[in-house]
């Protein structure tokens, strides 16, 4: 039920410059009557990397070389739309831990990081050159907050709050948290009452 | 210091205040469900072991994957197994939780958007929190309401708070009047199109102006419906006296009402309240809009010119509507009209879509349905007539639900349709793949399946 932690990883980027992915994008409405989580990473984008008639298109998701990838790199206002967390859900599956734009949507980002998914917002200039080079090799430290591009591309700093970051380094989901408040609901609840 | 009435809201739910290392852990008055987005959450619960903290603060019905055609026994018609397992998985859920739930048997199952104020269980000054970004429509009521993801749905399950940190405010300020045939729906894509479809990212909004208190309850619905559509996963309105009529005397209004309207008049932003960003809008420039292209922010008036963008995502936008840049809407030949969603699925909307098919007839090349946001409106609707204004012009009247609007139960158009909708999504396949979506107000889609091609009501010969 806790997620992988996630400090340090280097991977080869996918890029998808697309601005407003939105999660209709990401996955399907027809895909949400699922009643588990799992398996959805075949379906992550499925109308551009499936024909109608079910066979593989030419899109560079069904490339070997993104399928290792572990970062995606998305237009500005990636994961606008719904709040399906079904997204994320198939981003992680499909084999995604991070994903950077110049603008993600609020409640993408919150599903993304419930989920050992870190979505990074990062200077348009950095996330340009990203655009710019896909399938570069791309080094994400989350404890530095630092995204260290290759070459001359330089070193970015972004930032993410200490909760999520301390929830995506350890993999410890927000529940535990929530329920240690149990006394202080309580409390907050007869006050109410009055 | 004067507050502004998110501010208000939010400081009288606040569990544990935020902190450099944590956010605040704000408390949720209303929690709404429905099949999609709980079953996962639900799992966790069990995992842990852990009970619904207040099922007297929670809400389910069954929208997104119900049919809206049933067959000769009255039985819906599913879109496939997995569809008809997920609306079972809810109402078992539900019932072993010992949650109020609205599912086939109720007389008020509906888009949950719309069933939730109707029952009076959406009031002003609530936290009322739901798995589905239209949450927002709740803020018609002076509620801060919002769209979460399944793993929150198991946190208010499991503790009814959620871990938040506070967005910033944004005033929407309208000013002037709306000159005749403009509608709520309009005037929300105008101010989408004005503020971009990420412009209210990071942000919680507030409408303000005689607009908004001139507009009744269904069209502040549908104006903070969409809030989401600009980024801003909640945007409400001021309660008054519309708010408080709307109200009274519903299933689950407080007992003591006057003493409940009294608490809710301090539900306002106080004079010199300082907002993070205020946007002003002239409501007269507003005309009846339509979108062009696969973001509701790409929206403009029906009669307007489609804009030139150097922008490669517009581009490709216009060339998936198959639309150019220099035309415009009006008179782009329509396949499809959908009529409903929890943006435009209200009595109101019934009628002024019946208003415009009353004596006249859909064109032969188009097929509209129009569906009622939930039992009630379905109900009402048919008490007054309208399902048989809206068959007899050629329309089919259609079982409750979210329907084409998400186009997950089966409701869909055929690739490269164009489709005039009501809803609140014209993201490319949507209403299914290849689908092309126009956003627009129920006035227009109805204008629009009569004409067989966009237009305004205005723009039809009588």
């Amino acid at each position: 039920m806790s997620n992988q932690p996630l400090t340090t990883l280097a991977s080869r980027t996918v890029v998808l410059p697309a601005e407003n992915i939105d999660t209709d994008q990401i996955i399907p409405a027809r895909f949400l009557t699922v009643t588990s989580k799992d398996g959805l990473g075949k379906h992550a984008f499925n109308d551009w990397r499936y024909a109608e008639d079910g066979s593989e298109t030419e899109h560079l998701l069904n490339q070997d070389a993104a399928k290792a990838s572990q970062i995606l790199v998305g237009g500005h206002n990636f994961g606008c739309g719904s709040s399906r967390e079904h997204a994320p859900w198939a981003l992680t599956d499909y084999g995604f831990r991070v994903v950077i734009s110049s603008e993600i949507a609020d409640i993408f980002r919150s599903n993304a990081v419930k989920n050992g998914l870190l979505p990074i917002v990062i200077e348009k200039g950095a996330h340009n050159w990203l655009l710019d080079h896909p399938g570069a090799d791309v080094t994400v430290d989350l404890k530095k907050r630092e995204v260290r591009l290759p070459g001359n591309g330089g070193t970015y700093r972004f930032d993410v709050d200490d909760f999520s970051a301390h929830c995506l380094m350890e993999g410890v989901d927000e529940l535990g948290y929530l329920d240690g408040q149990a006394g202080a609901i309580e409390t907050f609840e007869k006050a109410q009452a009055k | 210091m004067p507050k502004t009435l998110f501010d208000k809201i939010w400081n009288a739910h606040v569990v544990t205040p935020e902190a450099a290392a944590h956010p605040a852990t704000l408390y949720i008055d209303l929690h709404l469900i429905h099949e999609v987005t709980s079953p996962q959450a639900f799992t966790v619960l069990r995992e842990r072991d852990l009970k619904v903290r207040r099922p007297d603060r929670t809400l389910a019905t069954i929208d997104h994957s119900t049919p809206t055609l049933k067959d000769e026994d009255g039985a819906p018609l599913y879109v496939n197994d997995q569809a008809k397992t997920q609306v079972a998985t809810l109402l078992s859920n539900a019932a072993e939780q010992g949650i109020e739930t609205h599912g086939w048997d109720s007389d008020h199952r509906g888009v949950v958007h719309v069933m939730g104020p109707e029952l009076g269980a959406t009031q002003p000054g609530m936290t009322i929190v739901c798995g589905d970004s239209h949450t927002s429509t709740h803020g018609a009521f002076g509620a801060i309401a919002f769209g979460i993801g399944t793993t929150q749905v198991g946190h208010v399950l499991a503790t009814q708070c959620l871990l938040m940190r506070k967005p910033k405010t944004m005033a929407i300020e309208l000013t002037g009047e709306l000159v005749d045939g403009v509608t709520p729906k309009d005037v929300i894509l105008a101010i989408i199109a004005k503020i971009g479809v990420g412009g209210g990212t990071g942000y919680a909004l507030e409408y303000r102006g005689a607009v908004f208190e001139q507009m009744s309850m269904a069209g502040r619905m549908t104006v903070c419906n969409m809030s989401i559509e600009a980024g801003a996963r909640c945007g409400l309105i001021a309660p008054d006296e519309t708010t408080f009529e709307y109200l009274r005397g519903r299933p689950h209004a407080p007992e003591d009402y006057d003493a409940a309207v009294a608490e809710w008049r301090n539900l306002t932003t106080d004079a010199g309240a300082i907002f993070d960003k205020v946007v002003t809008i002239d409501a007269a420039k507003i005309r009846p809009m339509a979108t062009y292209g696969t973001h509701p922010g790409m929206a403009a008036p029906i009669d307007a010119v489609i804009p030139n963008s150097d922008n490669e995502a517009d581009a490709k936008a216009l060339d998936y509507m198959q639309v150019k840049a220099g035309q415009t809407m009006a008179n782009q030949t329509v396949d499809r009209v959908f009529v409903g969603s929890c943006t435009n699925g209200r009595l109101e909307d019934m009628r002024a879509a019946a208003s415009v098919l009353s004596g006249r007839q859909v064109a032969k090349t188009v097929r509209m349905i129009v569906v009622p946001g939930s039992e009630q409106v379905k109900a009402q609707a048919e008490a007054e007539g309208l399902d048989a204004i809206i068959i007899a012009a050629g329309a089919e009247w259609r079982e409750p639900g979210c329907s084409m609007c998400i186009a997950m139960n089966g409701d869909k158009a055929a690739p490269g349709e164009l489709v005039v909708s009501t809803s609140n999504r014209n993201f490319a396949g949507r209403q299914g793949p290849g689908a092309r979506t126009v956003l627009a107000s129920p006035e227009t889609a109805a204008a629009s399946a009569v004409a067989g091609v966009v237009t305004s009501v205005a723009g039809l010969s009588t």
